[in-house]
């Protein structure tokens, strides 16, 4: 296991980048702890993927350097960085049995055969296949071979980090579930060093101890779930992360008040914003809907199970309220913000708030 | 039974049912009708019955021609698969490169198979032939007309001038199919060359492969052209193939009946390859 440093890395698919719209990875500067779960996230084509093919050494980066424990490794390739990734659509051998697939890895690291036997027969207990160790990996469905797929990737224990690319797309949502909790249970197990490339907020909150948020080749935050719930640093990763996402309404400071075309907002503290377009976030969680407060016209009620999304139109805005499943929307409906779910950003930035 | 019988179908089928008796039936017919007969011309015919197939498997030419055939076909085989892949496995996968190489590839394919055969023919001439003569410059006594060996280099060597770029092609278009995440994650399991060679692109183009090798076999097997023109079947017999010993015996002797025989046994021999292929090929089919 390893901590990986990824020092100020680059990287374009160019052959002479200039603008820095050439880059697919912007500029990234980041440790991953040893022994850390972490998520990738963000949606297609922010470089997640790009950044984790540096770090396995699929690709090497335009500029920058990557440490595992501190030694410098941009320059090793894939076989020397000792790292086990699984990719996003199912990679069998087709010829080999179930069993040889998994025993490849460390066949070709020249294992002794007895742990060999071993280890394989533990991954595929782990993975639940171990009825089908002697089946002709072929002829198996697109789960079975996703997890062949993820079994490769576990099967070597002295590896430096496991990565995984988007893994579970394929296989179906039940699955799901159970796989993402046998990976966390592994992690605390064996305290692999885990990188979890998802653009899937739940797969990504519930796998990771850390998410990574990344938005058009750069990380915008780094936070445990609930930082990226309450305190979202940039207005993508409050519109990205929550179902729905955060209302974001642009408004004018006035000391402790937001001024939103004639309404005024009472803010929890004074913004320390200096010029630059001031947008207000409030995620639907803490907008109150009742009898007092700004009027707004309800133009949909969407009930999704436990609770219900209220649709509302407030001077004009679209913005949404989450109101509990027994309640009712009130005959002339008002919305409140809870002072405890502002957040205030200056050019799409997150500012704080003085007292 | 409710089953409808429509009998209006069989209208539609008969155009081709005419087509291929034409083409296939009455011409296969008529050499089974000779097969049986024999003549000494003015178009009298006398009952041979089975006298001409017995002579020809008696026959030390006809199994001598035969070994020859398959040695040849064998040889093709072991040339050309492997070369075939060889080259494959090198040829660019993106960039400029790739047009270059189809068409280089391509080309030896549209060469007329007589056209070919005279190519070789003047090229391998220790006399005027760039070949040939630099050959025999470089102090290596060549000469394709007399030495039946250097008659069966030449011959071998076109064939694998003229039908390699197939078998290129063929292991090429397997080998493209490959997604890149196939040799990534071979990366990532420490894969050596070799393993990459053997359990990702040798798996892949195992279909390919063997409509490749069913090709080249049946090709080889009934190869006539190029050798006739190059060499005309000598020196000797050295390279007198069945296909060009059956037009020696039909046209150069008119000996109608044994031709036919002959023309029948040939036909049976091909008929129980291609089943054998055929079914190789099913049964690897139904094992997916």
């Amino acid at each position: 296991m390893a901590r990986i440093d990824v020092n100020h890395i680059r990287h374009s698919y160019l052959p002479n980048p200039r603008k820095d719209s050439d880059f697919a990875l912007k500029e990234v500067h980041h440790t991953f702890e040893d022994g850390g779960a972490y998520a990738l996230l963000g949606p297609s084509g922010c470089g997640k993927t790009t950044l984790l093919n540096i770090i396995s050494g699929l690709l090497h980066p335009s500029h920058g350097q990557l440490l595992f424990n501190g030694r410098d490794i941009t320059n090793l390739s894939t076989q020397e960085r000792n790292i086990a990734q699984v990719f996003q659509f199912p990679v069998i051998y087709d010829t080999m049995t179930v069993y040889d697939n998994l025993a490849f890895p460390l066949r070709n690291r020249r294992v002794p055969e007895a742990d060999v036997d071993r280890k394989v027969r533990e991954t595929l207990d782990m993975i639940d296949l171990a009825g089908l160790a002697k089946k002709k990996a072929r002829g198996l469905t697109a789960d079975q071979k996703q997890k062949i797929s993820l079994g490769r990737g576990l099967v070597r224990s002295d590896v430096n980090a496991i990565l995984f690319d988007e893994p579970l797309t394929v296989i179906d949502p039940h699955m799901k579930w159970v796989l993402r909790s046998q990976l966390k249970q592994l992690h605390r197990r064996f305290a692999y060093t885990m990188v979890y490339v998802t653009h899937d907020q739940t797969e990504a909150l519930t796998f990771a101890d850390r998410v990574v948020v990344m938005y058009d080749g750069e990380i915008v935050q780094i936070g445990t779930p609930a930082e990226l719930f309450e305190r979202p640093r940039h207005t993508f990763v409050g519109y990205f992360i929550g179902s729905p996402g955060m209302n974001v309404l642009p408004v004018a400071l006035e000391g402790r008040t937001a001024k939103f075309g004639a309404l005024r907002i009472e803010l929890p503290g004074v913004p320390k914003a200096e010029a630059g377009a001031v947008e207000l976030g409030i995620r639907p969680e803490y907008v109150r809907l009742g009898r007092e407060g700004m009027a707004v016209q309800v133009s949909k009620v969407e009930d999704v199970g436990r609770h219900k999304v209220v649709r509302a139109n407030l001077e004009g805005r679209e913005i949404a309220a989450v109101i509990g499943e027994d309640d009712e929307v009130p005959a002339e409906p008002k919305v409140r913000f809870d002072p405890a779910g502002i957040n205030i950003y200056a050019d799409s930035w997150r500012v704080e708030m003085g007292a | 039974m409710d089953k409808t019988w429509n009998n209006k179908a069989w209208f539609l089928v008969l155009p081709v049912l005419v087509l291929v008796a034409f083409s296939a039936v009455i011409p296969l017919m008529t050499v089974v009708n000779y097969s049986v007969q024999d003549t000494f011309g003015n178009n009298v015919f006398f009952w041979a019955g089975t006298e001409w197939f017995e002579e020809l498997l008696h026959s030390n030419r006809f199994w001598e021609a035969m070994v020859r055939n398959l040695i040849f076909s064998f040889i093709i085989l072991a040339i050309e698969v492997p070369l075939g892949i060889f080259i494959a496995l090198n040829m660019p996968k993106k960039g400029w490169g790739v047009p270059v190489c189809l068409v280089l590839m391509a080309l030896p394919l549209l060469v007329p198979w007589n056209v070919v055969g005279t190519i070789w023919q003047v090229f391998g001439r220790n006399d005027i032939g760039l070949l040939g003569y630099y050959i025999n410059a470089l102090g290596i006594d060549y000469n394709y007309v007399q030495d039946p060996f250097d008659a069966w280099v030449t011959v071998i060597v076109m064939d694998v001038w003229h039908w390699t770029s197939l078998v290129v092609l063929l292991c090429y278009a397997g080998l493209v199919s490959i997604p890149d995440a196939f040799y990534q994650a071979a990366k990532i399991d420490g894969a050596s060359r070799w393993a990459v060679f053997r359990y990702i692109q040798l798996p892949k183009m195992q279909r390919v492969l063997l409509i490749a090798v069913l090709l080249r076999f049946m090709d080889s097997f009934m190869i006539y052209t190029e050798p006739f023109v190059v060499t005309g079947g000598g020196p000797g017999n050295s390279t007198t193939f069945l296909s060009i010993d059956l037009v020696k015996t039909a046209l150069g002797q008119f000996d109608l009946g044994p031709a036919a025989a002959m023309s029948l046994v040939y036909f049976l021999i091909i008929l129980l390859l291609s089943w054998v292929f055929y079914t190789v090929m099913t049964n690897y089919d139904a094992e997916r």
